[in-house]
């Protein structure tokens, strides 16, 4: 290795937002000819390591070679012209244009099609099937767009290729193709970067896996020298033994929420949800385990009644209150006051005369039970913190007590105050007979206070036993 | 609702501040181009201002005549532009309803009392520009057609077939003139009293006004048209809003609104049908309604301070010969200025609709919607 030195590498890397350190010491090395696996939990600072390696961000400390030269990366054109390329989770093509436009966008000079041609002939077997050039990327399908993205990446002579998540938006067959591909790649002496929570894509295809845990490497060895539980336990970190089992509570209530067979398909008819069968009792916490693009989002918002189940029946009690993961989009109107935001829940199915003296006394009510700090109760959502935010979404949610509460990380991007505050209402809730069903993104927390635990995989649910090893092997699709 | 009562007083307020200077910035406007042109700015400022509201006569039978058709269509695209809708299609609507009012008219006019005749003239072109409003709704919701475009498109439309319908099938007795037979008295709105222009249109639309603003603060169904037009993603998410009946409610009442302007505008001022018939209300609409900062209320005032605009822009044109086409000019000007800095308070979703024409989350959401009811 030190006469060949390695495609790209990282190393010492540090990153500071603010006063949040996103990598610590962070290094990663590429082979040239190899496809390079980079895992972590959403959060773990995956992304920010790419962003560094493809000049979107400047790290704070530590150098970025390529080819054992030290480079300094200012902008993706840096990167690009030093033979780095980027596929994203979300593309980037201009949907109107055609096929051709978008290849030659960000290029220089003038646009010549049969150029254009003879460039493709040779990627394009690299790609897949044939592509026409003259499709408008609008009528392409999803897998034929990420050909097109990889596409774009190869026709600026790439010999890295960073993709950052690229199975998440594909189904199982269209993923084993395109992993397929990679080695293609690798063997003809492209270098391949794999970002993903999937552990098993990165199993089968990786020469090399790197493990990065809350911004710090936790693992780099060649994949031969690892096997699956040293990755999980490189993800997930070490844990403490099971929180006890004593403090999960023995269920007792009825059953309120019974779904039997439920199928989930979204607009591009994809399975989202297959064949769910569970029960939600009164007075438990049911914890909903899984990563990103299982599934679970779908699952939460049928169970909250505001998503349509395909097939199958979902039983419902008749009010469900709803917390949702992006506040901002989805559980606020940020421009109205609180008395309107608190006028939100249910506006849906109120009829007739607005009654302002009430919905200002309960939203005050609100304001003064879940300890929201604003000034008063006419100030738009949009000055408060997320945290005082999100209290007033779970003060409105509860208030009156639904029979159910269904919510979607609850605690994102609060602080350890406010989130401990959360994890109180919803326990305080659940002993007073609120039937909950709460997704995390963190593991940790969804064992500290579930009773039971659903973990969904590839749209498949099923319950286990909460126990961090258990769980955190179910969620990333290992047996 | 004090506080909620005060904070909108707050709002009207700064609207108020930036509409004298907006009177102000017109007024140069005005006199910087008159003189380019080559005219006396004051000569020509004067006769502005005699003509709009310099005088009673002015004030009664020219600018608020005027205000009538705009506070309407006014009051329709800030219904539309509340609930996050792109309707620039006022001017088809205002077509549509007036074409169905003379139609009523001339059928009912003659033997039925007024009484009966103007209320049926009125609901029927109401109805006539829900209905032009339909076609770009339904487009929109059945096949994603933007309705930015659509709407423009059906204005086209709505012209070109009053052209046709006036020189075939309503065509006045003598097939002379390109424009229906004049509606009988008994078809015509009456005048508020002898000896001005000014018509019983004019408290309607006061009164249109009056009760959008009520409908948009203190109705549920008003309150699902604001979450929508500020969040649609909240709408479905945390408040559960049926988005497409919403969406298509306000759409329908938009158009009704346009309509209704039509209606008045032939049964109160014009007496007949020709294609002329509006010299482009259902546009200078949506710089009423976005200088009356998509108040209801403030959007009755916006479209009074237009009307004296264009009424001073004749008087300017009869006095002083200045072309009247200025008025368009400063009308255009205005839209641009507010656009340019986005100093009224108009909801986000709306400006960068105006800037990005594309799907919205809405259509998404609703798009999956479909899918879904249609699977299951």
């Amino acid at each position: 290795m030190t006469e060949n030195p390695p495609a790209l590498a990282l190393e010492h890397i540090d990153k500071w937002f603010g006063a949040v350190q996103a990598l610590s010491d962070a290094s990663l090395l590429i082979r040239r000819g190899t496809i390079h696996a980079v895992l972590g939990e959403n959060g773990a600072g995956k992304t920010t390591l790419m962003r560094v390696a493809y000049g979107m961000a400047t790290p704070d400390r530590g150098v970025v070679r390529v080819h054992g030269r030290a480079v300094h990366l200012r902008s993706p054109a840096d990167a690009i012209e030093r033979g780095i390329g980027m596929v994203h989770q979300h593309f980037t093509l201009v949907p109107t244009m055609t096929v051709a436009e978008n290849l030659a966008l960000g290029r220089r000079g003038t646009l010549r099609s049969g150029e254009m041609g003879t460039v493709l002939g040779d990627l394009v077997s690299a790609v897949g099937s044939s592509v026409d050039l003259n499709a408008r990327v609008n009528d392409l399908s999803v897998i034929a767009q990420q050909r097109l993205e990889l596409l774009k990446v190869l026709t600026r002579n790439a010999e890295t290729l960073i993709l950052d998540e690229p199975t998440a938006v594909l189904a199982p067959a269209e993923a084993d193709d395109l992993l397929r591909r990679l080695r293609g790649l690798a063997d003809a002496g492209q270098s391949v970067v794999l970002v993903t929570h999937k552990l098993r894509d990165a199993l089968r295809i990786a020469d090399d896996v790197t493990v990065l845990r809350q911004g710090t490497i936790s693992l780099a060895s060649p994949r031969a020298e690892v096997n699956e539980d040293q990755l999980i336990e490189a993800m997930l970190g070490r844990r403490p033994d099971g929180s006890s089992a004593s403090t999960r509570r023995v269920r007792t209530g009825s059953v309120l929420i019974t779904a039997r067979d439920v199928s989930i398909v979204d607009s591009r008819g994809l399975p989202r949800v297959r064949n769910a069968t569970f029960e939600v009792h009164a007075g438990e916490i049911v914890g909903v385990a899984a990563v990103d693009g299982s599934g679970h989002g779908e699952l939460l918002r049928a169970i909250a009644g505001r998503l349509p189940v395909t097939s199958g029946t979902l039983t419902l009690p008749t009010s469900v209150g709803f917390v949702p993961g992006d506040r901002h989009r989805d559980g606020l109107v940020l421009t109205m006051s609180l008395i309107e935001n608190y006028l939100l829940k249910g506006a849906g199915a109120t009829r007739g005369v607005i009654k302002w003296r009430d919905a200002t006394a309960i939203a005050r009510e609100i304001v003064r039970n879940f300890g929201v700090r604003v000034d008063g109760v006419g100030a738009t959502a949009m000055t408060l913190s997320g945290g005082n935010q999100q209290r007033f979404i779970i003060g409105r949610e509860l208030y009156g007590m639904p029979a159910a509460l269904v919510a979607e990380n609850p605690t994102r991007g609060l602080d350890i105050q406010a989130t401990l505050e959360v994890r109180n209402r919803l326990v305080e809730a659940c002993s007073e007979g609120v039937a909950i069903v709460f997704h995390s993104a963190d593991l940790d927390e969804i064992l500290a206070i579930s009773d039971r635990v659903l973990v969904v995989y590839n749209g498949l649910v099923r319950e286990v036993v909460p126990d961090a090893d258990l769980v955190g092997r179910a969620m990333l699709g290992a047996a | 609702m004090i506080e909620a009562l005060r904070r909108s007083a707050l709002r009207a307020s700064g609207v108020l501040i930036r509409w004298i200077i907006l009177v102000a910035a017109v007024a140069a406007l005005v006199a910087t181009m008159t003189a380019i042109v080559g005219y006396d700015p004051w000569v020509a400022l004067g006769s502005l201002w005699h003509g709009s509201l310099g005088t009673q006569y002015a004030v009664l039978s020219a600018t608020l005549v005027r205000a009538t058709p705009l506070m309407l269509t006014g009051l329709a695209v800030t219904l539309a532009f509340t609930a996050g809708l792109m309707n620039i299609g006022a001017e088809g609507q205002l077509l549509a309803g007036a074409t169905a009012a003379v139609a009523v008219g001339l059928a009912t006019g003659q033997s039925a009392s007024r009484l009966v005749t103007v209320p049926l003239e009125l609901v029927l072109g109401g109805l006539a520009g829900a209905l032009w409003a339909f076609i770009p709704a339904w487009w929109r919701q059945r096949f994603g057609v933007l309705e930015v475009i659509s709407t423009i498109m059906m204005n086209f439309v709505a012209l070109y077939l009053v052209g046709y319908l006036v020189r075939g099938p309503l065509q006045e007795p003598l097939h002379i003139y390109p424009q229906s037979e004049g509606l009988p008295a008994a078809a015509r709105l009456p005048l508020l009293a002898a000896g001005m222009r000014l018509h019983w249109g004019f408290p309607i639309a006061v009164l249109c006004s009056l009760a959008l603003w009520w409908a948009l603060r203190f109705t549920a169904a008003g309150f699902r048209i604001r979450v929508l037009g500020m969040n649609p993603d909240a709408a479905v998410s945390a408040a559960q809003i049926d988005v497409r009946r919403t969406a298509m409610r306000a759409f329908l009442a938009s158009g009704a609104l346009a309509g209704l302007a039509g209606a008045i505008e032939v049964t109160g001022v014009t007496y007949s049908l020709y294609e002329n018939l509006s010299p482009g209300y259902g546009y200078t609409a949506i710089a009423v309604a976005l200088v009356g900062a998509l108040n209801p209320l403030l959007t009755a005032v916006s479209s009074i301070l237009f009307g004296a605009l264009e009424a001073g822009a004749a008087a300017m044109q009869r006095d002083a010969g200045v072309p009247s086409v200025l008025a368009s000019v400063v009308e255009a000007s205005i839209i641009l200025l507010l656009l340019a800095f986005r100093e009224l308070r108009v909801p986000g979703s709306v400006l960068r609709r105006l800037r990005a024409w594309r799907p919205t989350a809405s259509d998404r959401a609703s798009a999956t919607g479909d899918s879904m009811s249609g699977r299951s």
